[in-house]
Order: structure tokens, then C-alpha cells, then sequence
């Protein structure tokens, strides 16, 4: 279980995260959603121990982030960050193969190269293991990504969860891969000891896909719940300023958003 | 063998062969010629009875023997501390000499030397390098203070190589009022200083230098997977268990040491830095581990290699090495610029 308690978080006068608190649950798909400066970017920093914030705490399991050093934490989570760009050349493997650092000193184990095969048929690179990174097309570089931020948590962990954080991670792809990525997460979860938090700005998508959403507006929590808890008129109305037509299909208990 | 442990089997024999190969001619040839039977016999009587060496065996022993030597620690410090750099700073453009390190150590040598004729110092073997040492740990930490932006977390890396020529400026133009103000000899020792040379070579100048080299590679060999993780990005590297300051302080260091050291033996010697990883790169891939032991054995390849240019060219005078490496080292780094199929 991963959780932020109180957090809040300034830059000079600026206060860009105000008291926000919620908890993330192994196995569900929590995903978090907000317009454009409602400190999304912010709260995914703070989980992941890269910006501390002036008050609260983030707790992995029962233990404070601050408890855990870089590489420990680097053990049982992965970060998936917007715009990742390789200053030299490398191949496809080498890059999924930085995902397992964490777990060896200097050369790989047997271990590290199943993750890493493994991670990649499960997203579709192996075929293009051997190819350069550079001429890969931009979704097919965020599918490396993903590979490479699976193959680090890989392996279940004694007495821990294990963590997959995702800042945005659909920005470069297309509706197919959208929704095969998210399909993948979904069979992740299954596992039962992954907490996944994702950063998303498609609500349809949301509202499809998630367990949990938290719905973030001017640096506090506006909404938090399941998809038809959160995907209300009201709160989107408010967090947007946009009217959406929202129609309910019962018996596909899913959610759809329009925007006029 | 897995495929994700590739291996430079090919590569490394083929370097070693070659080095070896241009040491042993850079022994051989030069304004005097001596025969492998002669080396045979002066490292015997190096052992065994210095006082009846030939003149040729007190070449080979006491002149060109240690050279070579010299020449391959300093081509391979030059070139690890290149491809240290440019994995650190994220850039393919980056070298010792770029952000400082090199001209300030000019700069502490020629102090040096200065203060040296003037206040007479017993110059020990240590006192020279320790000078240099400080000089090039002072421009570089400007060139960092400097070129740090103000909203952190963000380095610009143009404003990194901006600040890295001004301060190099700076320094450099330092060199020369120390040599304008210098008497005749250290003039001398200042102008061959900028432009490099390994002439000055002697047993100690390799024992000091073997010793900070071979201790620096090793140190940076540790440290090749966490540069790894620094090529798709320092948050990214972080998220990896990578302590990037500590990281950061620790290359630096290496780097310092290393070229500070090399720099002061031998004077500076531009282009090796930059190229050599530059060429590794083409050949077999970014890794940094294959990238550091390749550009020990590559810098030393090309030293040695400039070297035998620079003594054999105008015979039997002797051209500053840092000549010939510019010469050579210009071409093929805007050939590189100008590859489009190439990173930049």
C-alpha cells in the first residue's frame, strides 16, 4: 500500500500541493487525474522521494519514504517519467536491461535476463531487442519504457508490494496502444502485490480503466472514489470548466464522457 | 551465452595487439634507431651492470623506454577522463579539457615554476603534479559553481561549455603572463607546457603517473553501470538507486585527479579526450564499461602513435605533441559534427 498523509508542498509563495491525503491499494489501478496545473506533476514527485515535501509524509507499506535510501526503494518501485531522452546510442535490450541495476553489481544474473526477455514479450519489443533506440518511432520508444519499468519490479518482493509509478505514460500513443498498454496493467495487477498509480488526462480512459480515481484541482484533493464517485458533472464541471454530457451504459457498468 | 551479456571479445585483443604493436615502434624508431637485440641487452644491464650500458641501451632505458610508457598512461588517462565527462554531463562534446581542468593545471604548473625560480623550491617529484593538481581542481570547481543554473535541478549544458571557455580564457591568458613574467628556462618550460610534450619523461614521471592512472581506472570501472543509468537521464537514473550528487562528485574527482596528473607531466594535450570515446563508440556501442577499458587501450594507441609523428616529422628536432593531435584530432571531430547519422 502506498500512501500520502498530509502532504503539502510550496515554492516560495506558491503553494502547489495543499494537504493532500490518499492511499493507493495493491492489485486496483489508481489513476490520477486533474487539469493542467492542479499539482499532478508535483504529487508524483513527492511519492517518489524526489521532492520532500514542507509538511506530511509518504508511506511505503508501514515504513516513511524517508526510511528507505535510493536504491532500496529502487528495488520494489519503478518510475515511468515523461520525456526520456538518451544522450548516446544504445540498443533496444541495453536500455530494458538498465531496469534490473538495482538487483546486480556488475554483470547481470541468469535472473536479470529472464526479466528483462520476459518484460519484453509480455510488451511486444522482443522482436526489436537488437535495433537502436534512436530510430525507434516515439511509441514504440515508450513501449521500451514500459518494458524497462517492468522488468525492475519484476520478481515479487518478501514482505513487500511492489510499486509502479506512472507520470503520463500514454502521451505518445496511439488509441491501440493506449488501450493495449492499459490492458497489460490491468493483467499486471493480477498479480496482486503491485500498486499501480498513474498519471492520465484522458477521462474516458479513466473512467474505463480505473479502480480508484483522485481527482486533483488548485493543489488539493477534489474528488476521490471510484470512476462514477468521481466522474461526476459537478466536480468536473468544477476542475475543468467544461459541461460534460455523461452517459451511463448499464449494463456494461461503464462510463462515458462527451464534451460539447 | 546470453544475449544480454555482449561481450567485445574482438575488440579488446585487437586493441591490445595494436598497442603493444606502436609501443614498440615508438621505441624503435626515432632520431636514433634501436635494434629489439639492443633492447634485449639494456634491460639487462639496467639489472645487472649499469655502468657498462652503450649509449644506444642508455637510450632505450633511461630516454625512450620510460616515454613510451608515459605516453600510453597519459593516452589512456586523457581518454577515460573523455569518456567519463561526456557520460556524466550527458554530452557527446565534452572533454577534460572543455570545463577547465586541463588549462588550470597549466596554469598551477606554470605558477609553479615561476615561484619556483623565484623563491627556490628543492622541486620534489610530487610538488609539480600536487601544483598542477590544484590548478585544475580550482578552474574546474569555477567552471561548476559558475555554469549551476539558478533554479535547481537544472543544468544547461550550453551554459556549462560557456562558462568552461571563459574560464579556459582565463586561465590560459594567466599561463601566459606567468611565462611573460618567467626568465628564460621556465619560459621555455611554460611554452612547451601548453602545447604538450612527453620529452620530459623519466622513471618517476611513469611511476607517479602509472600509479594515479591505473588507480582512477579502476575506480571508474566501479562506477560504469551508475554512468550507464545517467545516459537516459538523471531522474530516471535516480529512480534506479543511482545517488547522482555522490555520483557526480566522485567522477569528477576521478576525472581531476587523472588528467590534473597527466597534464602535469606531460603539458596539454588536446583532442585525445574528446575523440577516443567518440571512435569506441562507432566500433561497439555506449556502454560505459566497454567505453572505459577501450579508451585506456585507445588513448594509448594514439598518444603513442602522435608521438612517433611528432618525434619523426621534422628529425631529429621534435614537435610538440599537442600539435600533432590538434592537427589530426580537428578533422575527425568535424567530420563526427557533420556525420548527421551520428548522434547530434
Amino acid at each position: 500500500m502506498l500512501s500520502a498523509q498530509n502532504i503539502t508542498y510550496s515554492i516560495g509563495n506558491k503553494t502547489l500541493l495543499h494537504d493532500v491525503s490518499t492511499t493507493f491499494k495493491p492489485g486496483k489501478l489508481n489513476l490520477i487525474i486533474g487539469p493542467n496545473g492542479a499539482g499532478k506533476s508535483t504529487l508524483i514527485k513527492v511519492l517518489c522521494k524526489q521532492i520532500k515535501p514542507a509538511q506530511g509524509s509518504v508511506y511505503y507499506g508501514n515504513k516513511a519514504v524517508e526510511a528507505y535510501t535510493d536504491l532500496e526503494l529502487a528495488r520494489i518501485r519503478a518510475v515511468l517519467s515523461q520525456n526520456i531522452e538518451l544522450a548516446f546510442p544504445l540498443k533496444v535490450w541495453e536500455v530494458i536491461m538498465m531496469g534490473r541495476y538495482p538487483h546486480f553489481t556488475t554483470k547481470p544474473t541468469i535472473k536479470d535476463d529472464q526479466a528483462c526477455e520476459e518484460a519484453m514479450r509480455f510488451f511486444d519489443v522482443w522482436d526489436m531487442a537488437d535495433r537502436d533506440y534512436m530510430t525507434l518511432s516515439g511509441g514504440e520508444k515508450q513501449r521500451v519504457h514500459f518494458a524497462r519499468v517492468v522488468a525492475q519490479i519484476w520478481y515479487p518482493v518478501d514482505g513487500s508490494c511492489r510499486y509502479l509509478i506512472l507520470d503520463e505514460p500514454l502521451t505518445f500513443l496511439d488509441i491501440h496502444y493506449q488501450f493495449q498498454f492499459m490492458h497489460k496493467i490491468v493483467e499486471l495487477l493480477q498479480h496482486g502485490d503491485i500498486v499501480v498509480v498513474g498519471v492520465v488526462h484522458d477521462l474516458n480512459l479513466a473512467a474505463k480503466f480505473a479502480d480508484k480515481i483522485t481527482l486533483l484541482h488548485k493543489g488539493g484533493v477534489l474528488a476521490d472514489g471510484k470512476p462514477k464517485e468521481v466522474l461526476t458533472q459537478e466536480f468536473i464541471k468544477e476542475a475543468y470548466r467544461l459541461n460534460p454530457v455523461l452517459v451511463e451504459d448499464q449494463e456494461k457498468e461503464s462510463l462515458y464522457l462527451f464534451f460539447e | 551465452m546470453s544475449r544480454f551479456n555482449k561481450r567485445y571479445t574482438g575488440i579488446y585483443p585487437l586493441l591490445l595487439v595494436l598497442l603493444i604493436g606502436i609501443t614498440l615502434c615508438s621505441i624503435r624508431y626515432g632520431a636514433v634507431q634501436i635494434s629489439v637485440k639492443e633492447m634485449f641487452s639494456g634491460l639487462n644491464h639496467w639489472f645487472s651492470s649499469p655502468a657498462s650500458m652503450s649509449l644506444n641501451e642508455r637510450i632505450f632505458m633511461e630516454i625512450r623506454f620510460p616515454r613510451a610508457v608515459l605516453c600510453v598512461l597519459v593516452g589512456a588517462s586523457l581518454a577515460v577522463g573523455g569518456a567519463l565527462m561526456q557520460s556524466l554531463f550527458r554530452n557527446p562534446i565534452v572533454e577534460p579539457g572543455l570545463v577547465g581542468t586541463s588549462s588550470g593545471a597549466a596554469f598551477g604548473a606554470s605558477l609553479y615554476f615561476v615561484l619556483g625560480s623565484i623563491f627556490n623550491f628543492s622541486t620534489g617529484e610530487w610538488t609539480l603534479p600536487l601544483a598542477a593538481c590544484a590548478g585544475g581542481i580550482l578552474a574546474t570547481f569555477l567552471v561548476f559553481i559558475l555554469s549551476e543554473s539558478r533554479q535547481p535541478g537544472r543544468n544547461s549544458v550550453v551554459a556549462l561549455l560557456l562558462t568552461g571557455i571563459a574560464i579556459n580564457a582565463l586561465f590560459i591568458s594567466g599561463v601566459g603572463f606567468m611565462s611573460y613574467m618567467a626568465r628564460d628556462p621556465q619560459a621555455r618550460s611554460i611554452t612547451f607546457w601548453t602545447l604538450g610534450t612527453l620529452s620530459g619523461a623519466n622513471w618517476h614521471s611513469v611511476m607517479i603517473t602509472g600509479f594515479t592512472s591505473v588507480v582512477c581506472i579502476l575506480l571508474a570501472l566501479r562506477y560504469t553501470k551508475h554512468l550507464n543509468a545517467l545516459m537516459i537521464g538523471e531522474e530516471e537514473a535516480q529512480f534506479m538507486g543511482v545517488r547522482i550528487k555522490r555520483l557526480k562528485l566522485i567522477v569528477l574527482l576521478i576525472n581531476l585527479v587523472m588528467v590534473a596528473v597527466a597534464t602535469a607531466f606531460t603539458g596539454v594535450i588536446s583532442f585525445i579526450g574528446l575523440i577516443v570515446p567518440h571512435l569506441l563508440r562507432i566500433m561497439a556501442g555506449s556502454d560505459n564499461r566497454y567505453l572505459v577499458i577501450g579508451s585506456a587501450l585507445m588513448g594509448g594507441i594514439l598518444l603513442s602513435l602522435a608521438d612517433l609523428i611528432a618525434r619523426l616529422l621534422l628529425q631529429p628536432a621534435e614537435l610538440p605533441i599537442g600539435i600533432v593531435t590538434a592537427v589530426v584530432g580537428v578533422p575527425v571531430f568535424i567530420i563526427l559534427l557533420r556525420n548527421r547519422n551520428y548522434y547530434f
